[in-house]
């Protein structure tokens, strides 16, 4: 398997990038689990007003006639009002595009934002829908059966620290 | 030994009985459930799951809450609902229950959630099904005569975690007429699959059905008794039809002996939760002080009866 990506190295290529735009009236929105991490670190280190929005896109996905609902369904979570709000929208990887298609859809059934960006820590070949980021902290090719997987250590030595590892892809289900 | 409700791969099929579940379906489709409570408070009260799905009601015996809770759920998951008043339509022209079933599969439904006065009908329909449609058409038992009532006890055991977080330490009494109650049955395997260690069911020996404690529940005959320390008081709805036979004196007997009163309440713990099925009938197994007192949780029992409905559909249909 290939190696990962430095996550850290690319959050810091997407914080410097944050840093030079103005965004300082956007609201965050991460989508679970790993956009949540990157977009309450991101909220601190640019000092956006809080509090996030958290997004779970399970009931949302265009893929439920063939993988059903997953084990786990993280809360969806929106604290702030999204008519006329500019949102940040953040996410770990950004793949085919299909998972941001969901999010949008949820944001929308809270309201009608001012406008939607988007920042990802990490772009990933192989888009089937014609959605990008706007910022993009690394660029990375993977075979299709290989899935990279953020994993967050909150209280390391140097403070919050953020990993990627190349695991199979496989689907969750619940059964006896 | 096989369980109709579960496909080759062990995933839920069709939701008949909660009798032969394990506790991490079961603990699925509570989490899942609570994730469609916040649905209801949005803008848009609805998600696409089900879009482009049909779910046919099949309500062979009366029911208005059970009934509507599970349209409205079907349509905030975006599914088409079709309600058939059976009573009035094929059934009574000498239409078999099968027939009913093939004639509606060739419509193309999805999903069939069926009330039947006859316990077991809703089996006979998922096997039925299995057998001539194939996998992607789901049953839900929603009430079969003295059987099974399983959404009910799921909502019940939600609404149960929701207040008390923890099943591993309470004490739940179960009162009223538990002869003629499916919702008493389904609650009792909901309660034991997820380790409730005391379940203590209350009242008249003709309303008790033999061979109670081989599910391994406590049983009293007296109230007072049975309410001491418990945390969770279930009130179940007495049937008025049973007030006919022999097995009850009359209404105001039965309300002396085993309606819920305040008084009888605080023999529980102060923070006792008292839950109710529905329809209450005020003044016979509940008094009106205590339904629509502070420790009372049975209206929303009925809200989280949505988010349950909503869970075990979109479960189903997505195996």
């Amino acid at each position: 398997m290939q190696n990962p990506p430095d996550a850290e190295r690319a959050y810091a290529a997407l914080l410097n990038q944050l840093q030079a735009e103005r965004i300082s009236h956007y609201r965050l929105v991460g989508i679970h689990s790993g956009g949540v991490w990157i977009a309450e670190r991101l909220q601190k280190d640019l000092g956006l007003p809080g509090p996030i929005g958290e997004l779970d896109i399970s009931f949302y996905r265009d893929d439920y006639d063939q993988i059903g609902l997953h084990a786990e369904i993280k809360p969806t979570a929106i604290g702030f009002d999204v008519e006329g709000a500019s949102i940040l929208l953040v996410d770990d990887v950004l793949y085919t595009g299909r998972t941001i298609r969901g999010a949008l859809n949820v944001l929308f059934d809270y309201g009608r934002p001012a406008r939607v960006d988007f920042a990802t820590l990490v772009d990933r070949l192989g888009r089937q829908l014609p959605i990008e980021a706007r910022w993009v902290g690394t660029r990375i090719d993977l075979p299709k059966d290989e899935g990279l997987v953020l994993t967050r250590d909150a209280d390391g030595p140097t403070g919050e620290r953020f990993a990627f590892s190349v695991e199979p892809f496989v689907s969750v289900k619940i059964s006896s | 030994m096989h369980n109709p409700q579960l496909n080759k791969n062990g995933e839920l099929q069709h939701l008949l009985s909660i009798d032969g579940l394990n506790a991490a379906i079961v603990r699925h489709i509570l989490d899942t459930a609570s994730r469609f409570v916040g649905v209801s408070d949005r803008d848009v009260k609805k998600v696409p799951l089900l879009r482009g799905k049909s779910v046919f009601n099949l309500f062979f015996e009366n029911s208005t809450r059970t009934r509507t809770t599970f349209e409205i759920a079907a349509t905030r998951l975006s599914a088409d609902v079709i309600n058939l008043n059976i009573g009035a339509s094929s059934t009574s022209k000498g239409e078999s229950l099968l027939d009913t079933i093939d004639n509606l599969a060739a419509m193309h439904a999805d999903m069939f959630v069926v009330r039947h006065a006859q316990s077991g009908a809703p089996y006979l329909i998922a096997k039925h099904v299995d057998h001539l449609h194939g996998p992607h058409v789901h049953v839900i038992n929603a009430g079969d005569g003295r059987h099974a009532h399983p959404t009910q006890g799921l909502l019940d055991v939600y609404t149960i975690r929701h207040y008390k977080k923890d099943f591993t330490n309470l004490t739940v009494a179960i009162v009223g007429d538990i002869l003629h109650s499916r919702v008493a049955r389904s609650d009792i395997h909901a309660l034991q699959i997820l380790g409730v260690p005391e379940i203590r069911v209350i009242g008249p020996h003709t309303l008790l059905p033999s061979g109670l404690e081989q599910m391994g529940v406590r049983v009293f005959q007296d109230m007072a008794e049975g309410l001491k320390g418990v945390d969770v008081i279930m009130m179940l709805r007495l049937q008025s039809e049973r007030m006919k036979g022999a097995l009850l004196p009359s209404a105001q007997e039965f309300f002396k002996s085993y309606g819920l009163t305040p008084e009888k309440l605080s023999l529980a713990k102060p923070d006792a939760i008292v839950m109710h099925p529905g329809p209450m009938n005020r003044g016979i197994e509940i008094d009106s002080s205590v339904a629509d007192g502070n420790q009372s949780v049975i209206l929303p029992q009925v809200t989280f009866g949505i988010a349950i409905r909503m869970a075990v559909m979109s479960i189903l249909a997505g195996n």
